[in-house]
């Protein structure tokens, strides 16, 4: 009884896994080098997440166009008159050491053959676990991002918007502009910190001046800012959130309990930074790095985004969180060296393509670095995760139960999944990893001691009837009977 | 319409800036409830004040959306009586959705 996938792809070169920034400009450069390029997203289209596109049956005015909007569009123009074949609604649940990828879709299973694999999966948000994290109507601020741009929905009568860096702003600008109400803004940094970032953020003075605006936009509606607070709690009151905020100092300590106080939203919505998405990576058993600059763990790659692994390139936030900007040219770069590496272009071609790249990626990588350091984790605040707070959402795991099991002697990240079942759940620790590693690191003495996650299938939840399937009780061999 | 599930606090923003082309109805946890063609479903669960989606497995606690791009997994839901993550559906005339997995 053998399945066979209705839906197999042998004939690919190149395939690229995600089709935001980076996935469309990685499969655009390798399919106009004359690579035969298929790409792949879990969504209806491309932009991914910054670029998100609303459905095809809403239509927002012009007035309403967000700049996002519009660089999404033109990005899906993009791919729609190239030469590259896009397999939308299709989620990636395996890869093999020898890139066999495993895909479900509305059609069923099916797989891919490719020479190349190009990962350009983005990031996951940070959110570190605080009491009252888990409750409904507290929600990522990258979450809040896709309500607003691509459903044309605020995230509550009123919300409070906390967190770091420019999504913190973002939000709570779009949720003025759509008509909302921004209760307060908790913001981890303080003005001296933006200061500090602001001539960097000069490298794209158009992106600098869209900020001011936002921030302008933000103080007009008079919403009320705490700088250098965190959120310590959340609980319901009637319809309401009741969030108790507390100042804290640069490396994410609270200070005292003077200046304690409270806001309230129908919506929390937070978010305390970016870091680059491992999973495939991981399951690949390529070789990773710890890099604070770079927001997080991340997959060792040449100058070129060629990972550890023969025929596996990276791009985009996945290198590293450097913003939509620069992940186009680490894009195109891992693009043409993935064709390059199959022989497909000369090496005079190669490098001259690669080299037109690279100012531009440093400019942009710069200004997405500055964005950075406004959402790298301060280390201290690991601190709102009381004892009694959940840290794995999906298996209910408290911070006391990880701290148990570390002074046991849970010396790596694994260890603790097995002793706890943090991360064992079906979000596959995607939601956990950073904070629970944090909390290892702390008492190890760094990332690199309490490790990763080792990478499992399935990438996501698989419905079990699925992969089994149709099969006929006739397939099923039967032995002869020995005889009597 | 059930009277249960109306939102006369309107979440959605207002036609004169996005014109949704069509509408369907769907079924919440037994009501009927007209929604936008291809808004994402948890979307539609969270703008008709459906907050709690699931029950957590260990402590039975309630979660709601959370990541809203297919990572976290906790808005899981029931329609037509197939457990999906409700952020990976969008709406289409007829579907049958049933909060409450865990409870």
């Amino acid at each position: 009884m053998t399945k066979t996938f209705p839906n197999d792809i042998q004939n690919v070169d190149v395939v690229v896994l995600g089709a935001g920034p980076a996935g469309v400009a990685a499969s655009k450069a390798a399919s106009q080098e004359g690579a035969k390029v298929i790409i792949i997203d879990e969504n209806a289209s491309a932009g991914g997440q910054i670029y998100r596109a609303p459905p095809n049956e809403f239509q927002p005015h012009n007035s309403f166009k967000s700049p996002e909007f519009q660089e999404g569009e033109k990005q899906r123009k993009i791919l729609s008159n190239s030469n590259v074949k896009t397999l939308f609604n299709h989620r990636v649940w395996s890869i093999s050491s020898d890139l066999v990828i495993s895909t479900i879709g509305a059609n069923g299973l099916g797989s891919l053959h490719p020479k190349s694999i190009i990962i350009a999966n983005g990031a996951l948000e940070r959110i570190i676990p605080f009491p009252g994290w888990t409750l409904p109507g507290v929600i990522g601020l990258a979450a809040s991002t896709i309500l607003l741009k691509s459903q044309f929905v605020i995230p509550g009568q009123s919300t409070v918007v906390a967190g770091c860096g420019p999504l913190l702003i973002a939000v709570a600008y779009g949720i003025i502009k759509s008509g909302g109400k921004v209760s307060a803004i908790i913001d981890l940094n303080g003005q001296l910190d933006w200061m500090k970032v602001s001539p960097k953020l000069l490298s794209r003075p158009d992106q600098l001046l869209k900020g001011m605006n936002w921030f302008a936009t933000i103080k007009k509606a008079g919403v009320k800012q705490y700088n250098r607070y965190t959120v310590t709690n959340a609980r319901q009151v009637g319809n309401m959130l009741r969030v108790s905020i507390a100042p804290i100092n640069s490396k994410g300590l609270i200070l005292g309990s003077k200046k304690q106080t409270f806001v309230e939203g129908e919506c929390l919505t937070i978010g305390h930074g970016l870091f680059p998405s491992t999973e495939i990576t991981r399951l690949l058993n390529a070789k990773h790095i710890y890099d604070t600059l770079k927001g997080g763990w991340v997959p060792v790659i040449d100058n070129y985004f060629r990972s550890s692994i023969p025929g596996v390139y990276i791009a985009g936030d996945a290198t590293g969180i450097s913003g939509a900007f620069s992940a186009v040219q680490k894009g195109r770069i891992a693009g043409i060296t993935a064709v390059r590496d199959l022989n497909m272009m000369s090496q005079q071609n190669f490098e001259a393509k690669v080299k037109s790249e690279r100012n531009m990626l440093k400019k942009n990588e710069n200004f997405g670095k500055a964005a950075v350091s406004l959402m790298s984790l301060k280390p201290e605040l690991i601190n709102i995760i009381t004892s009694e707070t959940i840290v794995c959402r999906c298996e209910d795991v408290s911070r006391s139960e990880i701290d148990e099991a570390i002074s046991s002697g849970a010396r790596d990240m694994n260890q603790l999944k097995a002793w706890t079942r943090c991360g064992m759940g079906p979000c596959q620790g995607r939601t956990c990893s950073d904070a629970i590693e944090a909390i290892l690191a702390s008492k190890l003495g760094s990332r690199e001691l309490a490790g990763q996650w080792t990478g499992r299938t399935p990438l996501r939840p698989m419905p079990i009837d699925e992969i089994i399937g149709e099969y006929s009780y006739d397939d099923i061999p039967i032995p002869e009977a020995a005889p009597l | 319409m059930n009277k249960e599930l109306t939102n006369k606090n309107n979440l959605r923003v207002a036609e004169n800036r996005v014109v949704r082309k069509a509408y369907a109805t769907v079924n919440i946890d037994g009501c009927e409830v007209k929604a936008p063609v291809g808004e994402i479903l948890a979307v539609t669960l969270f703008v008709n004040r459906k907050l709690t989606l699931k029950y957590s497995s260990r402590n039975k606690e309630p979660r709601g959306f959370f990541c809203l791009m297919g990572s976290c997994q906790e808005c899981l839901v029931q329609v037509n009586n197939r457990i999906v993550p409700s952020c990976q559906m969008v709406v289409e005339e007829g579907i049958i959705i049933n909060t409450g997995i865990n409870k």
